[in-house]
């Protein structure tokens, strides 16, 4: 596991990511629905190829951070810089293409399109041809086609899941769906990857490999990963740095073993009822 | 003065749609459905009363009466038959069936009551109101359209407010499956929706007629079209937004075609739905639901 | 890995509809020359080519991008009453029916997909029944509009009114968009094979936009608009792309349709019009532009062929309409149908 180093912005990040700027920084954000503070002055920098954790008991806002740095919400206060840019004018989409993707807590997959559709469309990014060039099958549409094709195939290796390719993405089963999820967000070229609980509804074996491989997209694509997971055996094995959330506010920040430490974690979280 | 009555007119006419509109509005605050057959009731509610008065020479408001006793059946029984096997279904397959429904009850109507137009007798006895020493005339009709509009607006507010039927119905429109689960019986419930709203519906034609006395098979068409178009521009789901969508489009209407032009008053009053909806999504008075994520 | 089948199912199912078209339209072409059809059957030819592509057009929009329009007839009318414009001002030159039909539905095309782009717009930021409201307040408008607009053409060119005739055309001109009256000139050119041609080319043209990135966006907005928002896809961008493209088709369809014709009112293209598609679309499945296709063609003729019903035709067709529907929608009734037709697959597909 990494050492983290702190940076001049008072945060850690991993050894490796030492000399380069961060990939996020979250600087006082906030957003309040009517009167609540669902997250409240919410400060996080995450490394350029550090896997990272956002934990905290249920209703905490977490997943309202993720919806935040996505823009789902826009947020009340605060600043987000995505690799130095301010994400303030930017919507959903932008802050995809500015190097955001991510999965979803309550799975949002394309359900009546097939596995290898839902990866492609992922790549709307990187493919230039436009309507006339699909309409009239231009040697150019066929060129992107296959590369999209070939890259699809590349992703869903990751999972073990090319036999899946011509299936409708509604009809595999929850784990593999969970996994398209990932895929499919990689397939948007990203450089800082949000797993919205990644290992829920999997068995321990499942979430053995899925943890293998989430380092391995680490590795392979040399982004960073922000994870939500309640899963604490998964927490503490891949992530680098872990951020606790209660009330919407950070309990604590640091390293694994930091904050496993930390009383104020403990009272409200592990303290309370620790399994796995 | 001619703006004044103008106005009349129109708060008459828009108090008809409004009648209309509160059950395009009442059905689909519940059934989650556009409930396309909905203007042939009113159609058929008014071809009762119109046999009931002028060929049995019934009083009218027994005629009244057996219109809306029949259309709050016919509700029913459109409800059980073919609405209620597709409660599960798509949205869109619900949507052909109630087309279905009304192709059915105009082409029935054509078979029993023929093409030709019958004159209708107005409920109402003829006669009008003198203001401003005869410079402004209100009708009969007119009044009482805009008073029964008034009575009925304020009755369902009351109905789902303050009673328990009321309530259940509130209750199903929000979440049919908690409803259940808290002992209320869903089905039912939906079939008194619909049976008000049918019975609206039957007042609606007979106020119709009255004021615009030529009934043929398709006379609730265009009508049911507006006043769904009212529905929406209210909010639909929303009891005071199909009151309030109602008589702005009849003011509109009746305006556009005083001031701008008759041929165009229909693309007029459609004109400013669409301006009103690019405006406020959710229609005047209805509610942005944010999806969660 | 078993050896990569580039003939997907997609590719085949397109591949069987194109092969369906062309083979219906030899067997029709067989028995209009050997005179095996009633002349009525053959006068429906070019209106059944006109509604499937119609049908597949509005398919497009409800089946693949997933958002309900009650107004398509609207396009079918701006297509129409465009594309014999344009066919009429040009008929004084070009003595060709293939030429003047073919140029009436690309002209009728450019104008339909013009004002499908700029009704978008604000449409397509509605949600569910609120842009079908709203469609259907467009299809409205559009037909109020072509009922007031008078159009003549002389020595000195097209000339435009709305409300009254304010034309003034010489002596020589001709008048045609009469308000009211419609179209009154119509060069009735329109042929069956052309008629063909132009659903086959609505096919390819769907069929590869399916096929492409944009058609994977635009249903990936379909199925859901916040996941394809979170990978990069500009949602008013390909729902608009879809929905013009839709109304293009449309107009084309409009045009064939008029020109059929030699006289045509706006109040054809009405509300009624657009359900009568939408139901062949229901009918036929959503996205499936097969199943458009037979249903668009039956529901064509199936008014016809209950002739013999005389006034209870359209009574049988509400009812035909009714039970289709609770068939193929409610389990009991589909158990029941199951148990009628033994050897029915279990798991067939579901039609709506």
């Amino acid at each position: 596991m990494a050492k983290l180093v702190s940076i001049p912005s008072n945060s850690l990040i991993p050894e490796r990511d030492i000399d380069k700027s961060p990939i996020l920084e979250c600087v006082n954000l906030g957003i309040q629905f009517g009167g609540l503070k669902a997250v409240d002055d919410f400060n996080l920098t995450i490394g350029r190829t550090e896997i990272a954790g956002l934990i905290g008991p249920n209703g905490a806002g977490k997943t309202t951070v993720f919806n935040l740095l996505t823009k789902v919400y826009q947020p009340t206060n605060g600043t987000i810089l995505l690799d130095g840019k301010d994400t303030h004018s930017m919507n959903t989409m932008q802050v995809n293409k500015a190097g955001i993707a991510r999965t979803f807590q309550n799975i949002r997959l394309f359900n009546a399109m097939s596995v290898e559709d839902n990866v492609k469309t992922g790549m709307e990014n990187e493919m230039t041809y436009g309507l006339w060039n699909g309409i009239f099958r231009t040697p150019k549409y066929w060129k992107q086609e296959k590369v999209a094709h070939e890259r699809a195939m590349e992703l869903l290796s990751i999972f073990h899941m090319e036999d899946m390719a011509d299936m409708k993405a509604g009809s595999l089963p929850y784990g593999a769906q969970r996994r398209l999820e990932i895929v499919r967000a990689l397939a948007t070229n990203p450089s800082l990857l949000l797993l919205d609980e990644p290992a829920a509804g999997m068995n321990p074996s499942e979430t053995a490999e899925l943890m293998e491989n989430i380092r391995k997209i680490r590795d392979t694509f040399q982004i960073a990963v922000l994870l939500i997971e309640h899963d604490m055996n998964l927490v503490m094995n891949i992530c680098e740095g872990l951020c606790v959330l209660n009330f919407g506010k950070v309990i604590a920040k640091g390293t694994p073993e930091d904050v496993q430490a930390n009383p104020a974690v403990i009272e409200a979280y592990l303290g309370k009822k620790k399994e796995a | 003065m001619t703006f004044l009555s103008f106005l009349i007119s129109g708060i008459s006419l828009g108090s008809i749609y409004a009648i209309i509109a509160l059950g395009y509005t009442m059905v689909y605050g519940i059934a989650k459905m556009l409930n396309f057959a909905h203007g042939d009731v009113i159609m058929v509610g008014a071809y009762i009363c119109f046999y009931a008065t002028s060929r049995y020479e019934l009083p009218p408001l027994v005629g009244v009466i057996l219109a809306i006793i029949v259309c709050t059946i016919l509700g029913i029984v459109i409800e059980r038959l073919a609405y209620k096997p597709l409660r599960a279904a798509p949205i869109l397959a619900v949507l052909i069936t109630a087309i279905g429904v009304s192709y059915f009850l105009q082409n029935a109507a054509l078979l029993l009551w023929s093409s030709n137009p019958k004159v209708f007798p107005s409920v109402v006895s003829s006669g009008n109101i003198p203001l401003f020493g005869g410079q402004l005339t209100i009708s009969y009709v007119t009044l009482v359209t805009i008073l029964a509009c008034v009575v009925i607006m304020v009755a369902l507010v009351w109905f789902t407010n303050k009673t328990k039927m009321g309530k259940a119905m509130r209750a199903c429109s929000e979440d049919k499956g908690a409803a259940q689960l808290m002992g209320i019986n869903v089905n039912g419930t939906i079939s008194l929706t619909f049976a008000i709203g049918s019975g609206l519906a039957a007042i609606a034609g007979v106020l119709l007629c009255s004021a615009y006395p030529t009934l043929v098979p398709t006379t609730g068409a265009m009508p049911g079209i507006k006043a769904f178009t009212a529905a929406v521009f209210g909010g639909i789901g929303s009891i005071p937004g199909a009151m309030l969508g109602g008589i702005l489009l009849g003011i509109i209407e009746i305006f556009a075609k005083a001031y701008i032009s008759t041929q165009l008053s229909d693309a007029i009053v459609f004109a400013v739905l669409i301006l009103v909806l690019i405006i406020r999504p959710a229609g005047l008075l209805g509610k942005q639901i944010r999806e969660k994520v | 890995m078993k050896k990569r089948i580039r003939w997907n199912k997609t590719t085949r199912n397109n591949y069987i509809t194109y092969a369906v078209v062309i083979l219906a339209f030899v067997v029709m072409q067989a028995m209009v020359s050997a005179g095996s059809i009633s002349s009525t059957l053959k006068g429906m030819l070019v209106p059944i080519c006109a509604y499937v592509v119609m049908a597949i057009s509005l398919n497009l929009t409800v089946g693949i991008l997933g958002e309900l329009s009650l107004g398509h007839a609207g396009f079918m009318s701006v297509g129409a009453f465009t594309g014999v414009t344009a066919a009429v001002a040009l008929s004084n030159h070009v003595s060709s029916g293939p030429v003047l039909l073919i140029v009436g539905m690309v002209v009728g095309a450019l104008f339909a997909a013009l004002i499908g782009f700029l009704i978008g717009i604000p449409v397509l930021r509605l949600k569910g029944d609120y842009l079908a409201i709203v469609t259907l307040a467009f299809g409205e408008i559009i037909k109020g509009i072509f009922n007031n607009l008078y159009v003549g053409l002389d020595s000195s060119g097209l000339h435009m009114s709305l409300l009254s005739d304010k034309t003034n055309l010489d002596e020589a001109g001709q008048m045609v968009i009469g308000g009211p009256m419609g179209l009154e000139t119509i060069p009735k050119v329109a042929t069956f094979p052309i008629g063909v041609l132009l659903v086959l080319v609505s096919l390819v043209i769907i069929f590869h936009l399916v096929g492409s990135r944009a058609g994977r966006a635009i249903m990936a907005v379909r199925d859901n608009r916040i996941a394809a928002e979170s990978i990069g896809i500009n949602v008013t961008k390909y729902k608009l792309m879809a929905f013009t493209v839709s109304a293009a088709l449309a107009g084309a369809a409009g045009t064939l349709f008029a020109m059929n014709y030699s006289t045509l009112v706006a109040n054809k293209f009405d509300f009624n019009t657009s359900i009568l598609i939408l139901v062949f679309v229901v009918l036929g499945g959503l996205g499936n532009m097969l199943g458009s296709i037979i249903a668009a063609t039956a529901l064509t003729i199936l008014p016809e062929a209950l002739r013999q019903f005389s006034d209870y035709r359209m009574l049988v067709y509400a009812i035909v309409l009714i039970l289709v529907m609770l068939a193929t929608n409610n389990d009991t009734f589909k158990a029941f149908l199951a148990r009628l037709i033994p050897g029915r697959k279990k798991n067939e597909k579901e039609v709506v």
